[in-house]
């Protein structure tokens, strides 16, 4: 999906070096805030209904539709349970991440 | 072209003028002309700006800043309770290095509910970053407003345009309204090196270290330090484009006054009919009048104020609890500058009361009545009902 | 410096009036500065204007107390108010009212001067009988006792603000300008 980018930490000397504005240096998309996550959300596809409410909750934007079904992204998510509470189906669980 | 217009509506032209890509506003009185005359200008396509109707004046100020993130020359107008409810979206617009330009009319602050006019609205912001400009005269309205989208834009700082509530807002005034085309001339496009971008994606203002948003800060301040040189150098050039010359401060027989006013606004205009009629009874008077508050002007401060023999720094404000804000700015310009210079200060004004040459003639009584060497700590209030 | 003060009901045009004046004044080179009585306003509501004029440019912002002339576009307020409270003696006080001069005895110290410009209004046909839109026909009429501006000028400044029947303002504020007469309170 994503390419993998090692980030290096940034270290300014003097303040002629900052940016203007305080501003992220790079894109988010290295910034995977899936690391951030206590529990994910794991959706039962037997169950859903494909009515896109997750897709449409996900204030992430960290649940696709491919195909037609719902995928979690799980290197976005932050596991805020939105999806899980607002599933009409009650498919989706939230379950704790093994670290 | 002259055109008779009223305060609100040159804050309208400067609008039009500046070219003005995005405004978002919420209608307050004493400001809902200015807007009235910038959605018909949209609409009759006068103006090619995207006009976003908007629920409150926090959410007119969220618009501009993100219209202005992304590269957008942007303009809004409000007055006392509803820039009172833009504040924490003033320090994003500083903070963002955001260079929104904003009228605002001077409006007292409720309670007592109020559409008169008094300046606590504006300076109780005086914290958060914004340049403040204030206006005496439309004409002076419609120049700056063109002048802060070129000063604001040059120095990645928001502004403020100030006038008074109907003393400056509702009053019809001969404007000499510039040609586009010059305007054009002395306005280029907004390009703003960084903004929002999909061909370089960045997050702006995000969660920021004690490592990092010192420096940052550090950076705004130098920044403002800037101002004033690029105040005066922008209106230069405006001058010599338009004829008219506007900067940090306007003079008016100070080279030799015994009793120095210090004021702002439309009083600072008044101030000038006390001085001729003081003058003419033998009482050497002159008047200071700042025209940009923030950032502060300390030389020009101390250079008009170093001659005079004594000052009266005349405030339609009051920082409660404390003292006049325009006194207490002044005092502190001074301090180490001018020893022995007595500086006192006089409210008036407040809640739109009238402020009137006499108002004047009685502050300059009451200087000079005071011995040179007592210091006069206490506010001098002027025209209070005892 | 000239200083003038009108009188109105709400909805009247009082503002519009002074705009106009205001207009062309400007046009004939002059500063000029116009203002409503600031406050919140309703139709039928006493409605205050004001206007000074001067060759050289206006620095007083203060509202103007004595003004040197006054203008009463409803002569109803003539019972309600005092309408010269503050008018500089010797000054003028313009009525639109059909009467004569002398028969304003509560002015004997101030000149008085009249033009029935609800009846020029109505002839040209300017709002309705119920309410006639007089302010462009006063308007002709300050500008010949008080010479403010030329006669060319107001009719130019009332094309610009009304777009609808403008002639036939323009004939109103011709016939006020020539049937306006002075006198004095106290005499016939």
């Amino acid at each position: 999906m994503k390419k993998k980018k090692s980030l290096e930490r940034i270290v300014f000397a003097s303040e002629s070096e900052f940016p203007l504005m305080p501003m992220s240096l790079g894109t988010m998309h290295y910034n995977r805030t899936g690391a951030w996550r206590n529990i994910k959300p794991v959706i039962d596809l037997d169950k859903c209904i494909q009515c896109g409410i997750c897709w449409k909750f996900c204030p992430d934007v960290a649940i696709l539709i491919q195909d037609e079904w719902p995928v979690v992204d799980y290197d976005y998510c932050k596991g805020c349970g939105i999806c899980a509470e607002e599933c009409p189906s009650k498919c989706i669980a939230m379950v704790e991440e093994k670290k | 072209m002259k055109k008779v217009i009223m305060g609100n509506h040159a804050l309208s032209w400067g609008a039009q003028l500046g070219r003005a890509q995005v405004i978002a506003a919420y209608p307050i009185t004493p400001q809902t002309q200015v807007v009235e005359l910038l959605s018909e200008m949209c609409a009759s396509q006068a103006l090619n700006a995207k006009f976003i109707k908007v629920e409150s004046e926090h959410s007119a100020m969220a618009a501009c800043l993100g219209a202005s993130l992304a590269g957008a020359r942007t303009f809004t107008a409000t007055s006392s309770q509803g820039l009172a409810l833009m504040h924490e979206l003033l320090h994003w617009a500083s903070g963002g290095r955001l260079p929104v330009v904003m009228g605002n009319i001077n409006r007292a602050m409720a309670p007592g509910w109020s559409i008169w006019t008094d300046q606590n609205d504006s300076l109780s912001q005086r914290d958060t970053g914004w340049m403040q400009y204030y206006c005496a005269s439309n004409q002076e309205v419609l120049d700056t407003t063109i002048q802060a989208f070129k000063v604001s834009e040059a120095l990645a700082i928001p502004s403020m345009v100030i006038l008074d509530a109907f003393a400056l807002s509702h009053t019809y005034e001969v404007v000499d309204i510039p040609d586009q085309d010059k305007v054009d001339k002395y306005l280029p496009p907004f390009r703003p090196k960084l903004r929002l971008s999909s061909d370089d994606p960045h997050a702006f203002g995000g969660l920021t270290s004690p490592e990092h948003y010192y420096e940052l800060r550090y950076k705004l301040q130098k920044d403002m330090e800037r101002a004033p040189a690029l105040i005066e150098e922008t209106g230069r050039e405006y001058e010599k484009m338009f004829g008219r010359r506007l900067g940090l401060a306007e003079d008016y027989q100070c080279s030799d006054a015994e009793i120095l006013f210090i004021t702002s606004a439309t009083a600072g205009y008044t101030a000038r009919v006390a001085v001729d009629a003081l003058r003419a009874e033998g009482i050497k008077a002159g008047n200071l009048r700042l025209r940009v508050f923030r950032p502060f002007p300390f030389d020009k401060v101390r250079e008009v104020a170093r001659r005079a023999g004594r000052v009266a720094v005349v405030d339609r404000n009051l920082s409660w609890g404390c003292h006049g804000i325009f006194y207490q700015e002044v005092k502190s310009a001074l301090y180490g500058h001018t020893d022995g210079l007595p500086v006192t200060g006089y409210v008036a004004g407040l809640g739109g009361r009238d402020i009137t040459p006499e108002t004047f003639k009685e502050i300059a009584r009451d200087a000079l009545s005071r011995k040179k060497n007592e210091p006069a700590e206490e506010i001098v209030w002027i025209g209070v009902k005892r | 410096m000239i200083e003038i003060r009108f009188h109105g009901r709400g909805g009247q045009g009082t503002v519009m009036a002074s705009k106009i004046l205001a207009d062309a004044i400007a046009k004939d080179g002059k500063y000029v500065q116009a203002y409503p009585e600031f406050g919140v306003e309703r139709r039928g509501a006493p409605v205050f204007a004001f206007i000074r004029i001067d060759d050289k440019p206006i620095y007083d912002k203060s509202k103007i107390y004595t003004p040197d002339h006054v203008v009463v576009l409803e002569p109803t307020l003539v019972e309600a108010l005092d309408l010269t409270e503050g008018l500089k003696p010797g000054g003028t006080i313009l009525i639109n009212t059909d009467k004569k001069p002398g028969d304003f005895k509560q002015y004997a110290k101030f000149k008085v001067a009249v033009v029935d410009a609800t009846g020029i209004a109505i002839k040209n046909k300017l709002g309705t009988l119920a309410a006639p839109i007089i302010n462009t026909a006063i308007s002709g009429a300050v500008v010949k006792i008080f010479r403010l501006a030329r006669l060319e000028s107001l009719f130019d400044s009332i094309r610009e603000a009304i777009s609808l029947s403008p002639e036939d303002n323009v004939r109103a504020a011709q016939e006020a300008f020539e049937r306006v007469v002075t006198g004095n309170g106290a005499k016939k």
